[in-house]
């Protein structure tokens, strides 16, 4: 912003604060940082260091043991393959959904689009609660099958109205409307115009949606009974909170059993947030770009 | 009327297909989201599974009146109320604090080194986040105790105190959460007129007045907004890390109107009774929402509608 060539000495007291600051933030990414490489060189680390309470900051007698655990754990692999499948077919699903709704709001030539805006809004301000959405999803059939994660949730108000600011921003309704005059289809307009230009906005959409889908618990522990349904987090939520490891590993005795158990926890973190903690870096910047496109009040 | 009614006809007309693709989000929205509205009839019958929702005879306020005579209300009120206002004061000013430490910041390498760090806890899921949070500050082998007991502290069992317990949720929460919700307010103060920060330094302004003089108010509006959705999110607060979070120990501080709920509904199959205190919660939820707009309306002229 200030050209270099034109700085001025800053006063003492200027100085002093931007000394301030970067001290303050160099404490905020180390109080970031350091349980996340502590949790990482644990689950490296052997099962007696982990329990030992040896490990400080980098793996001690490093091992794969921990992993070796996990990858042997049928319960995490059915989880794994479970969440796989509802986060790629529920993003797939919320994705074409949220444009259904999302491109027709954009348009001015859409009449009733703000009493639609309406009826879509209310629902964030009030909802019927826990029981009469289950009764709904009982009702409906969906309890106990794969369905129920798929769809009750399929679409996030917040993301419409990202989408639908996005779309009114970058697809004007000038070239809406010359494609009208050439004939052109409002399908076949999105899918060969809209679409292409909205590239950031899809990978917004995808990220959100599939990263809630990832890490969601609540509504496969409300809706779901059969454990070969269970997505990952419910099978988390037995071996890491309430302590159920299975007994597919075969240790020695009690003991060796409850080491391997702590440090194979450790493992497990790791290993169930690799997927979201390595893409978001390559999406981060589309990301932002959506929620400034969020921060423009639509 | 009528030239309404043309209106409509002619976009109807022209633009059917558009009208097409709305059906099925509509009828997501009218069945996940607008019979559950209608179900709460619920609260004020007796369900009865075999007669169904609309068949189950009318109690009238039978179950608001057992709620709130409920020995167990005024401790549900409290601690939600109690974990909700101690969340929004800490977790509402973080984000906005530590964005304008960021803005501050003139290496670029470094700016992105933090905001990239900070931002990663966000992703990782509401059960792996309350497992870290167990594993870290268990009494004898958790990380936290053992750096407390290196530094002469003797060890706590933070969640099997009931007076930490509201702590523990709440910083764990703005590690969480702070670097995402900061990006907003970035965005915010990357708009701010650049000729607002020359007219300070011709005035001589330093960065503290600064600060104060040109980024707070610029970014006010989005505080505002912030401020009126954090608050219309009072009583709809995290229950699934808070459930998660619960044990027998720390009960009596941990216990909020959601996670009841969905105990007495659920796993009880009370289901009038718990749609009574959901709707309850939805209530207040709302008023507040609407109260707190009203307010920022006033003072501020920024609001939600």
């Amino acid at each position: 912003m200030a050209s270099r060539s034109l700085r001025i000495r800053e006063p003492f007291g200027d100085r002093m604060l931007l000394g301030m600051i970067y001290v303050l933030l160099t404490l905020v990414l180390i109080a970031t940082l350091y349980p996340l490489i502590f949790i990482v060189s644990s689950s490296f680390s052997s099962p007696a260091a982990v329990s030992g309470g040896h490990v400080w900051l980098w793996p001690v007698e490093p091992s794969l043991i921990g992993y070796r655990a996990v990858f042997h754990n049928g319960q995490i692999l059915t989880g794994y393959a479970n969440s796989l499948f509802y986060t790629v077919f529920g993003t797939m699903i919320s994705i074409v959904l949220t444009t259904m709704i999302a491109y027709p709001l954009s348009r001015r030539t859409f009449f009733g689009r703000s009493g639609l805006m309406v009826f879509i809004v209310f629902t964030m301000l009030f909802s019927g609660g826990l029981i009469p959405t289950y009764l709904v999803v009982k009702a409906v059939g969906l309890i106990d099958t794969r369905w129920a994660l798929l769809l009750p949730n399929a679409i996030w108000v917040w993301q419409v109205i990202i989408a639908r600011t996005f779309f009114q921003t970058n697809i004007p309704d000038e070239l809406a409307e010359a494609s009208e005059i050439d004939g052109c289809s409002d399908i076949r307009f999105i899918l060969q115009v809209v679409l292409p230009l909205s590239k950031p906005i899809m990978a917004v959409l995808a990220l959100m949606y599939a990263v809630g889908q990832w890490n969601a618990y609540f509504d496969a522990l409300i809706y779901l009974k059969t454990s070969h349904l269970y997505p990952l987090q419910l099978f988390l939520r037995s071996i890491l909170i309430q302590n159920n490891a299975s007994g597919t590993i075969n240790a020695a005795d009690a003991a060796q059993q409850l080491q391997l158990t702590g440090l194979m926890k450790y493992s497990l973190i790791v290993v169930s947030s690799l997927p979201v903690l390595v893409i978001y870096p390559f999406v981060q910047r589309y990301f932002v770009q959506g929620m400034l496109i969020g921060a423009v009040k639509g | 009327m009528n030239a309404y009614g043309t209106k409509a006809g002619k976009s109807l007309k022209k633009h059917w297909q558009l009208y097409l693709l709305v059906i099925p989000p509509v009828l997501y929205f009218v069945v996940f989201k607008y019979i559950p509205m209608f179900n709460v009839v619920l609260a004020f019958k007796d369900y009865n599974v075999i007669k169904g929702i609309w068949g189950s005879p009318w109690v009238g306020a039978k179950y608001f009146d057992l709620f709130f005579r409920n020995p167990a209300f005024p401790t549900l009120l409290k601690n939600t109320l109690f974990i909700s206002l101690y969340e929004l004061a800490v977790n509402f000013p973080v984000p906005i604090l530590l964005a304008l430490a960021l803005n501050e910041v003139r290496s670029v390498r470094f700016k992105r080194t933090v905001q990239l760090i900070t931002y990663a806890p966000y992703f990782i899921s509401t059960v792996v986040m309350v497992s870290i949070i167990i594993l870290f500050l268990d009494p004898n082998q958790g990380i936290v105790n053992q750096i407390l007991q290196a530094l002469g502290i003797p060890a706590t069992n933070f969640l099997g105190s009931p007076h930490l317990f509201r702590s523990v949720y709440v910083f764990s929460d703005a590690w969480q959460t702070a670097g995402y919700s900061a990006v907003i307010y970035l965005a915010a103060l990357a708009g701010i007129d650049p000729s607002l920060y020359e007219a300070a330094k011709v005035d001589g302004a330093s960065r503290l007045q600064k600060i104060w003089n040109v980024d707070i108010p610029g970014i006010l509006p989005t505080i505002v907004i912030i401020l009126i959705l954090n608050v219309g999110n009072v009583m709809a607060l995290g229950f699934e890390k808070i459930y998660l979070l619960q044990n027998p120990l720390n009960i009596s501080t941990s216990e909020i109107i959601a996670t009841y709920v969905y105990k007495i509904g659920l796993l009880n199959a009370n289901y009038s009774f718990a749609t009574a205190v959901g709707l309850f919660n939805s209530v207040v939820n709302l008023i507040l929402l609407v109260l707190v707009n009203a307010i920022a309306r006033r003072i501020s002229s920024n609001s939600l509608w």
